[in-house]
């Protein structure tokens, strides 16, 4: 029988470090052809309309807005993954990020639904900042029942996922429904000086959640790796018990970790309403907070890969939506592409580790060695 | 019939899924994997078992289909995590986040088709013992199914040898490998036996629980097993109470929200939710108590030297 068997590098490979995500890619591109034909579709008209379609507007003056679109898609996916980058490289599993999201959301949103009569130059960075609270408090819940009572933080980060989706449910139905809507399930519309402002309005909707994203990668990447605090991060992520000799506190860095990414989903989810959506809605987000976890590995945790891996998954929101306006292919398909990307992303990561050895139809030699377990 | 039973009835019908799942979750956790990818496996058995009971006519066909689909989908799963060593917590997620998108894509077209409700099965004789009777014994076959499974696992588990073998691989799976164990093979079939119980848990709800398809009807419930499991602290008796526990949570706020008591029907909604949450905060709190009952080698990757 033929046999696949992993040897470990004695280093970890940087030249696979750097290709696994783009193997990552071409993998989930052929995948994503192989699918199209399975659905009776021309692979290659699909793929353009996925991956090169919205990106038109990078030669064509007219299309320039497609751009934009890109860029209000990617610009939660990069907040919100580059906070990721850091609670998973702190072996914090932070898996809430949609809730902490819309949190961010609602708290922001207080001022102009509930007090519209403020208004003035204040309001809105006070709304990003009441944003950025509201998702690192809700972070903070499974960051404190891990410290306190040794909670799994990964199952009680997501059941507040389904909580915080409720609340917002509730509120755009109760409390917070505009008073002049109609019975809409929607709050009343911000007011102008509530509007998160676009960057270049004459050109597309693109607003400054975008720089947000961009300002707040370059400033992770800066504390994780030229801070001490970065390097904390680093060594109690790779082994707790080396991080406690050298007198980090691990209780600490999870309210760290927690907090930061809480506050950019927080922030990414206020940026989201205030500026895309400029109201509150029982549904603001298509999974911004589950897809940045793919955006998070595909950019192998690093702020600046984030950047890109951001704009590639926000290619598949942009291209779902113009495949199906186009060849009738589902939107839904641009969910499969994304848990794809992962899948591929994940199994090229272990050639950055082991090298595979293929083997012909011999038996292996009986085992001398104690057995390499790796840490997962 | 009294409206006590009736409601005793549907908590069974509501517990059945994430027994199932649990217990099968059980299983692959005690073999020392994690797979977090139950919500998706189970969203999967959902819409096959929903297409398969559609396309063929019997829902029958449709509980097998959602029971392969689990199992094939968790194949992902383990080659990944146990043929080359992908991190466990990542690839369980990845599992669920394609198993929500690939569903949505195959259940598209049976959006607002009639389900094929897979009809109960009262045991003659039996199911005319009064008060008990129509409980235990005149409910649909997937809940005597869980039963037995439940039954089963623990016999499995602490009467057999390949019980005990499986447990010693999730304890220690370097010893385990020394003294000549198929590790991986074991753990292979482990996850396949849990994908295999996320979709039949999957199509208890699509032909049984709410005969129809609906995007992300499994609404976290695979992710609930998963803390059932927890909760349980790895025991197929625990994991029994604790699926019933949470069945009634369900079942209770559904006739509050029906009753009307003026509370929003969103808190009542979110009460499975927070019950995890308060579930697993209590039981984690003892520390040494977890420490002792997590099989040691939980989540982590195995790769043999030769």
């Amino acid at each position: 029988m033929m046999r696949v068997e992993l040897v470990r590098r004695p280093q970890h490979s940087t030249l696979f470090s750097v290709l696994s995500p783009f193997i990552a890619l071409v993998l989930t591109v052929i995948a994503g052809a192989l699918m199209f034909s399975l659905l009776g579709k021309n692979p290659f008209e699909a793929l353009y309309y996925y991956f090169v379609e919205p990106l038109t507007g990078l030669w064509d003056e007219n299309n320039r807005w497609q751009l934009h679109e890109l860029a209000i898609k990617a610009a939660p996916l990069i907040l919100i993954g580059v906070g990721l980058a850091v609670c998973y490289q702190s072996n914090n599993w932070n898996i809430g990020a949609e809730g902490q999201f819309i949190l961010g959301a609602i708290f922001g949103s207080m001022l102009p639904v509930v007090f519209p009569q403020f208004q003035g130059p204040l309001v809105l960075p006070a709304m990003l900042l009441l944003g950025v609270l509201g998702g690192a408090l809700y972070a903070w819940i499974p960051a404190l029942l891990k410290t306190r009572f040794n909670t799994n933080e990964i199952l009680t980060s997501l059941m507040l996922v389904y909580v915080a989706q409720l609340l917002l449910d509730w509120m755009v139905r109760g409390p917070w429904r505009n008073p002049e809507g109609n019975n809409f399930p929607e709050t009343r519309r911000f007011h102008m000086d509530a509007v998160l402002p676009e960057i270049l309005p004459s050109a597309g909707r693109a607003n400054l959640g975008f720089v947000f994203a961009l300002v707040a990668a370059v400033l992770v990447w800066v504390l994780i790796s030229k801070t001490l605090k970065g390097f904390e991060v680093r060594v109690l992520g790779a082994s707790p018990r080396a991080g406690r000799f050298a007198g980090f506190s691990a209780a600490r860095m999870v309210f760290f970790a927690f907090g930061l990414s809480g506050a950019l989903a927080g922030l990414a989810g206020i940026s989201e309403v205030s500026g895309a959506m400029g109201q509150l809605r029982p549904v603001i987000s298509p999974g911004y907070g589950f897809t940045a976890i793919i955006v998070a590995f595909l950019g192998r945790l690093n702020p600046l890969g984030i950047v890109a891996a951001g704009l590639v998954l926000g290619l598949t929101y942009l291209g779902g939506e113009a495949a199906q306006i186009s060849i009738g292919v589902s939107d839904k398909v641009a969910r499969v592409f994304q848990g794809m990307l992962l899948f591929f992303v994940l199994g090229c990561d272990t050639l950055i580790h082991y090298r595979i050895r293929i083997s012909g139809f011999r038996r292996a030699a009986p085992a001398e060695a104690e057995p390499v377990a790796g840490r997962a | 019939m009294g409206i006590a039973e009736s409601i005793l009835l549907t908590i069974a019908t509501a517990a059945t899924p994430l027994l199932i799942a649990a217990i099968g979750e059980l299983v692959v956790e005690r073999a020392g994997v994690l797979n977090l990818g139950v919500e998706g496996m189970m969203v999967m058995g959902a819409v096959c078992g929903f297409a398969g009971a559609t396309v063929t006519g019997s829902p029958w066909l449709g509980v097998l289909a959602g029971i392969a689909a689990g199992a094939a989908f968790s194949l992902l799963f383990a080659f990944l995590t146990l043929s080359i060593a992908a991190n466990q917590v990542a690839t369980g997620l990845s599992l669920t986040l394609l198993g929500l998108g690939l569903s949505g894509m195959i259940g598209e077209s049976f959006v607002g088709t009639a389900g094929n409700k897979l009809s109960s099965l009262a045991i003659p004789g039996l199911s005319d013992i009064p008060l008990v009777g129509r409980l235990m014994f005149g409910q649909d076959p997937i809940f005597y199914l869980s039963i037995l499974l439940t039954i089963g696992v623990m016999w499995f588990l602490f009467r057999t040898r390949t019980g005990l073998t499986l447990r010693s691989i999730g304890d220690n799976h370097g010893s385990a490998h020394a003294l000549g164990i198929p590790v991986i093979f074991y753990r292979y079939l482990a996850v396949m036996f849990g994908g295999a119980c996320a979709g039949l848990a999957g199509a208890h709800l699509s032909l049984v629980y709410t005969p129809q398809w609906v995007e992300n009807m499994t609404a976290g419930r695979g992710w609930i097993a998963l803390a059932l499991v927890v909760f349980a602290s790895w025991r197929p008796l625990r994991v029994l109470a604790g699926a019933y526990l949470f069945g009634a949570v369900t079942i209770g706020q559904l006739h509050a929200q029906a009753l009307g008591l003026g509370i929003p029907s969103q808190l009542l909604s979110s009460l499975p939710y927070l019950a995890t949450v308060v579930v697993l905060v209590i039981i984690s709190r003892n520390r040494r108590l977890t420490m002792m009952n997590t099989p040691a080698s939980l989540g982590r990757a195995f790769v043999p030297d030769r």
